[in-house]
């Protein structure tokens, strides 16, 4: 039922239309840059260990950036929907399977490729980054990118408007950031949010980058990324079956 | 063997029944008409026909597949266009007409040719490579004519093609449709609400309020009304729809009325030779009449004379919330 011929047609559309937006890649960086290096230094040097600080984020903010990537891109389905693109892809003969796994695939490159774009603050931040480590954050970034796709995608295949898309970022998105550990350590916390960080998926992404980029960690790596895959493969099967229930 | 087959076909969209059990068939190389107002069923009997919704019961064949078992057999055969624009405005032409191409799996040594043959037909290789955010509505309706053609589809579905267009565009797009019909055999399937548009058709169903109330040949179907049309207008309506009926033993009916506070804008009636009846109407009828219309009937008196209503007619009234819900679910 899944044809990789499909599923490679349905990525390249995507990847097409971000590499024609020059405007949004930059604009995508912005935005962690702002947080690595204003919030960064200014919360670093109000807890005294500026340096540190800043080190300590950067995989947080990778994290970040992967998960605002992925998420707008599985929502542009819903952009789809409204200017009818979604119809052509829906009546073409390839199973809805293959379309929930091209646009899985398709979101989740262009969120790797803005994250890979983060590799270049490296430098500034104080990390040095071995070739080794890039390949280990290539696949690690992946893993979270895929499964934050899928996820968008199950959204989206409910999503008929856009005007719900405030809601998402809202009480999917910044919940998901925060709670993940991005900004700050995860000890000494209440037990209350201690249970929701968790339950958050991003809370093992962000774990096993931080790993692999500083070698800081709350988690082992083989468990993070059993956790991230886990989460995945339940967002992926969630997102086939929404798309096999599209009219 | 009809190229589409379609049994008792139900779709019922919570309460409403949008599609009350209909059967046609369609033949090979026909242009096929589905005439009917906004909220008819049509566009809901080719989102089934076309497997984008599964009917309520009921069966539907087409090219041998039958659309619930068969879709993705059933997708390759067709071609759509649908009433709302679903290019990708991000891509340029070309691009939008590579995508449908791989996605159809067409031959990637025929690929450039056919993108190439399309675009001349719909005269837009010149700006191929624009995106297509910044065409305009004609031009996005011919890229989408061409792009359901590019895999030679069996089927050519039309949901409101030249709906919003402005006539010249309207006249060029026609061209390509009967252009297509002669050169590629192409099973055209057309639903629209223009009637001029629908005596372009080879056979018509009328479709009114879910169900087929007529379905033949443009001129079999005008052959129905009788004669010619004669419309009145006339200081009191009522009581001239009074007198022709005693005096002359005729059908007469009220126009409906445009505006609001009067009953009736008019008369009308169907009349053998009515060139030589308006002489001995003026001769021999003592009525008030203002003006006298006489015309060979369309397809508009066929609609009017087989539902009873006007095609356009918009009124607030029960019909229009049932259209309102129709629109919903065609969503």
């Amino acid at each position: 039922m899944i044809s990789l011929r499909g599923v490679y047609i349905i990525w390249l559309r995507d990847i097409k239309r971000f590499l024609r937006d020059r405007a949004r890649i930059i604009a995508a960086m912005a935005q962690p840059a702002l947080y690595l290096f204003v919030l960064g230094t200014g919360l670093g040097a109000a807890i005294g260990r500026s340096g540190d600080y800043i080190k300590f984020i950067y995989p947080g903010i990778i994290g970040m950036t992967l998960l605002f990537t992925s998420i707008f891109s599985a929502i542009s389905i819903v952009w789809d929907r409204e200017f009818g693109f979604l119809k052509e892809i829906l009546v073409a003969p390839i199973s809805r399977s293959t379309v929930a796994l091209g646009k899985a695939f398709g979101g989740s490159t262009i969120a790797m490729i803005q994250g890979t774009m983060l590799l270049i603050f490296a430098p500034f931040v104080g990390v040095s980054l071995s070739f080794l480590m890039v390949l280990k954050l290539f696949a690690v970034m992946f893993l979270i990118a895929f499964s934050l796709t899928s996820m968008g995608i199950v959204v989206a295949a409910r999503l008929k408007t856009m005007e719900g898309f405030q809601m998402i970022m809202n009480f999917l998105m910044m919940p998901l950031f925060l709670l993940s550990g991005a900004m700050f350590p995860l000890k000494g916390l209440p037990e209350w949010m201690n249970f929701l960080v968790k339950m958050d998926p991003l809370t093992y992404g962000i774990d096993a980058l931080r790993y692999i980029v500083i070698g800081i960690h709350s988690y082992s790596l083989p468990y993070s990324l059993v956790m991230v895959l886990s989460f995945g493969a339940v967002m992926i099967s969630f997102a086939i079956y929404a798309f096999n229930r599209q009219n | 063997m009809s190229i589409i087959e379609v049994n008792n076909l139900t779709k019922k969209f919570g309460d409403i029944e949008a599609v009350k059990g209909i059967s046609f068939k369609v033949e090979e190389g026909e242009v096929f008409g589905f005439l009917g107002p906004n909220g008819a069923g049509k566009t809901t009997t080719i989102n089934i026909l076309c497997t984008l919704l599964n009917p309520t019961s009921g069966e539907a064949v087409l090219n041998n597949f039958n659309v619930v078992n068969n879709p993705n057999e059933v997708r390759r055969s067709i071609g759509l266009v649908f009433q709302d624009p679903s290019l990708d405005e991000r891509l340029t032409a070309r691009e939008n007409l590579e995508f449908h191409a791989m996605i159809y799996n067409v031959p990637r040594s025929e690929r450039n040719e056919r993108i190439k043959n399309v675009l001349e037909m719909v005269e837009l290789s010149e700006r191929q490579n624009d995106l297509v955010r910044n065409y305009s509505g004609g031009m996005k309706r011919r890229l989408e004519i061409a792009r359901g053609l590019l895999h030679y589809p069996k089927v050519l579905f039309l949901d409101e093609p030249t709906i919003g267009l402005d006539p010249q565009t309207r006249n060029h797009i026609w061209t390509h449709i009967r252009e297509l019909k002669k050169k590629e055999n192409v099973t055209v399937f057309l639903t629209t609400h223009y009637m001029d548009e629908a005596e372009n058709c080879s056979r018509i169903a009328v479709i009114d309020y879910g169900e087929i109330v007529a379905l033949d040949t443009p001129s079999n179907l005008k052959a129905q009304v009788g004669g010619d049309v004669l419309t009145l207008k006339t200081g009191n309506d009522e009581i001239a729809a009074l007198r022709l009926k005693e005096d002359f033993g005729l059908d007469v009916k009220l126009v409906p009325s445009e505006s609001e506070g009067t009953n009736s804008s008019g008369i009308y009636f169907e009349i053998e030779n009515g060139d030589k009846f308006i002489p001995k109407l003026i001769k021999e009828a003592d009525l008030n009449i203002l003006s006298i219309n006489l015309r060979k009937p369309t397809l508009d008196d066929v609609f009017l004379k087989l539902t009873g209503h006007a095609i356009r007619e918009e009124k607030a009234d029960v019909s229009t919330f049932h259209r309102a819900h129709m629109r919903m679910g065609r969503r």
